[in-house]
C-alpha cells in the first residue's frame, strides 16, 4: 500500500488548512461590515467640512490659504495606505502597481517624489524600490484611529508648507463593493474645493479669532479626515479582499481533498486487489 | 418662534449627536460661549473641554471634545469636533515619531535578511511544487 500513509498525512494537513482559511474568511467578513459601518460613520465630518470651507472661501475671496494656492510642481508628496497584513489576494499589489505608474510618470517629467506610507505592506514594498520615505506608520489595526495619523499628516503638511513638496496626494483603495476594490489617487492639497453657488448664503459670519486662523485648523483636520477616511476605506477593503481570497482557498482546499481522497482510495483498492491475488496464486500454487 | 435650535455634533470618526436642543454651551479658543436660538451666525475654533446640550425636554447631555471648530448658522449649530487631543507640541512630537519610524525601517533594513527571507519562500514554493507534480503522476 504504497503511498496511503502520506496521502492521508497530506488530506489531513489541507483540512487543517481549509479550517484555518474558513475561519478566516468568517472573521474577514464580520470585520469587513464593521470596517463599512466606520467608513459610512466618517463622512459627514467630511461632507460638514467641505461646507464650512467653501462657505469660507466665499466668504473671503480676497485671502488664499496656501493649501488652496496652486503653484508649479517639482516635487510631489504621496501618502500611500496599505494594509498591515497579507493574505488579502492582489489588493496592495495592485494598488503599489498604479503608484508606480504614476511615480515613474513623474519621475519621467522630472517631478521629486516624497513618500509617507501608512502600512507595513507599503513600507517593505517602496523600502525595496528604493523611493524616498519620510515618514511612516504601521499597525493601525481594524480600527485606525486619527491620533496615530496625525503625525504622518503634519509631516507632509509641514514639508508643505516649508515648500519641499508643491502638491500632496493620498493613494488607497477604494471599496466599491465585496467584490472588487479599485486604487484610486487623489489629490490632497492643493484642496479642490469647490464652491458651489448653493453653498451661497445671506448671512454674515462673527469669525473668532480670525477667519484665516480658522481656515488654517479647518483645512488642516480635512486633510487629516481626508487620510482618515482613506485608512477606513481601505480596511473595509483588505477585509472584503480576504474574504473573497479565503473563500477561493477554502474552496481549493476542498477541491484537493476531493482529490486526495480519490486517489487513497485507488491506492487501498488497488492495495486489496494486490493482496487478494497473492492469497489466490498462493492458493492456486498449492 | 423658534425655541430650539439643530445641532449636529460630528467628529471624523462619527457622528456623535443629532438632534434639537434648547441651548449648547461650547469650550471656545476665546472662552466658553452659550448657544441660544437665533445666535448671530458665528465660525470659530474650540479648545479642549465639554460641550453640553441642554435639550429641550430640561435635561443636559455633554460631550468630551479635544477641540475643533464650530459653525453657527441661524437654525443650525455644526460642532466639527476632534477625537483626538491636540496642541501644536504634541503633533510636532507625533510627526517626529512618524519620521524617526521611517527612518528606523529605512536603515536597519539589511539586504541579508531581504534574501534569507525570498530564499525560504523560494523553499517552501519548490516543496509545495515537489508535493504538485507527485500528485499529478499519482492521478494519471
Amino acid at each position: 500500500m504504497a503511498g496511503a500513509k502520506e496521502i492521508r498525512t497530506k488530506i489531513a494537513s489541507v483540512k487543517s488548512t481549509q479550517k484555518i482559511t474558513k475561519a478566516m474568511e468568517m472573521v474577514a467578513a464580520s470585520k469587513m461590515r464593521r470596517a463599512q459601518d466606520r467608513m459610512r460613520a466618517a463622512r459627514p465630518y467630511a461632507e460638514k467640512m467641505r461646507e464650512v470651507i467653501g462657505r469660507l472661501q466665499i466668504a473671503n475671496p480676497d485671502y488664499r490659504h496656501p493649501y488652496l494656492v496652486e503653484r508649479p510642481v517639482k516635487s510631489v508628496g504621496m501618502v500611500i495606505v496599505s494594509t498591515d497584513r497579507g493574505l488579502c489576494g492582489g489588493l496592495n499589489v495592485n494598488l503599489f502597481k498604479s503608484v508606480l505608474v504614476q511615480i515613474r510618470d513623474w519621475q519621467a517629467k522630472g517631478v521629486d517624489v516624497q513618500l509617507c506610507v501608512i502600512g507595513s505592506k507599503a513600507l517593505q514594498f517602496f523600502k525595496r524600490v528604493r523611493l524616498p520615505i519620510v515618514a511612516s506608520v504601521t499597525h493601525l489595526g481594524d480600527r485606525p484611529h486619527l491620533d496615530s495619523l496625525i503625525g504622518p499628516v503634519t509631516v507632509m503638511l509641514d514639508m508643505y508648507k516649508e515648500g519641499k513638496i508643491d502638491a500632496l496626494y493620498l493613494v488607497n483603495n477604494r471599496f466599491l463593493n465585496t467584490m472588487s476594490q479599485k486604487p484610486i489617487v487623489q489629490q490632497l492639497i492643493p484642496a479642490e474645493v469647490v464652491s458651489s453657488p448653493d453653498l451661497q448664503q445671506h448671512w454674515e459670519y462673527i469669525y473668532e479669532p480670525s477667519a484665516a486662523d480658522i481656515l488654517d485648523g479647518l483645512l488642516t483636520r480635512y486633510v487629516e479626515s481626508q487620510v482618515y477616511q482613506g485608512a477606513v476605506e481601505n480596511v473595509a477593503s483588505e477585509m472584503a479582499a480576504r474574504m473573497v481570497a479565503m473563500k477561493s482557498a477554502t474552496d481549493n482546499a476542498g477541491k484537493l481533498i476531493e482529490e486526495l481522497q480519490l486517489i487513497y482510495n485507488k491506492a487501498r483498492q488497488a492495495a486489496i486487489t494486490k493482496e487478494i491475488s497473492e492469497i489466490v496464486g498462493g492458493a492456486a500454487a498449492v | 418662534m423658534a425655541s430650539t435650535i439643530n445641532v449636529d455634533i460630528v467628529s471624523a470618526e462619527g457622528q456623535i449627536f443629532s438632534g434639537e436642543a434648547a441651548m449648547v454651551f461650547v469650550p471656545a479658543t476665546q472662552g466658553e460661549i452659550g448657544v441660544a436660538p437665533r445666535h448671530a451666525p458665528l465660525l470659530t475654533l474650540l479648545k479642549a473641554g465639554e460641550v453640553r446640550v441642554k435639550l429641550p425636554a430640561g435635561d443636559e447631555q455633554s460631550f468630551y471634545v479635544g477641540g475643533g471648530a464650530l459653525e453657527i448658522q441661524p437654525t443650525r449649530v455644526t460642532v466639527l469636533a476632534d477625537t483626538a487631543l491636540r496642541a501644536h507640541d504634541l503633533d510636532e512630537a507625533q510627526a517626529m515619531k512618524a519620521r524617526q519610524q521611517a527612518e528606523e525601517a529605512l536603515s536597519d533594513r539589511n539586504s541579508t535578511i531581504d534574501i534569507a527571507e525570498a530564499q525560504a519562500e523560494l523553499a517552501r514554493a519548490m516543496v509545495q511544487l515537489r508535493m504538485i507534480e507527485k500528485l499529478r503522476k499519482v492521478r494519471s
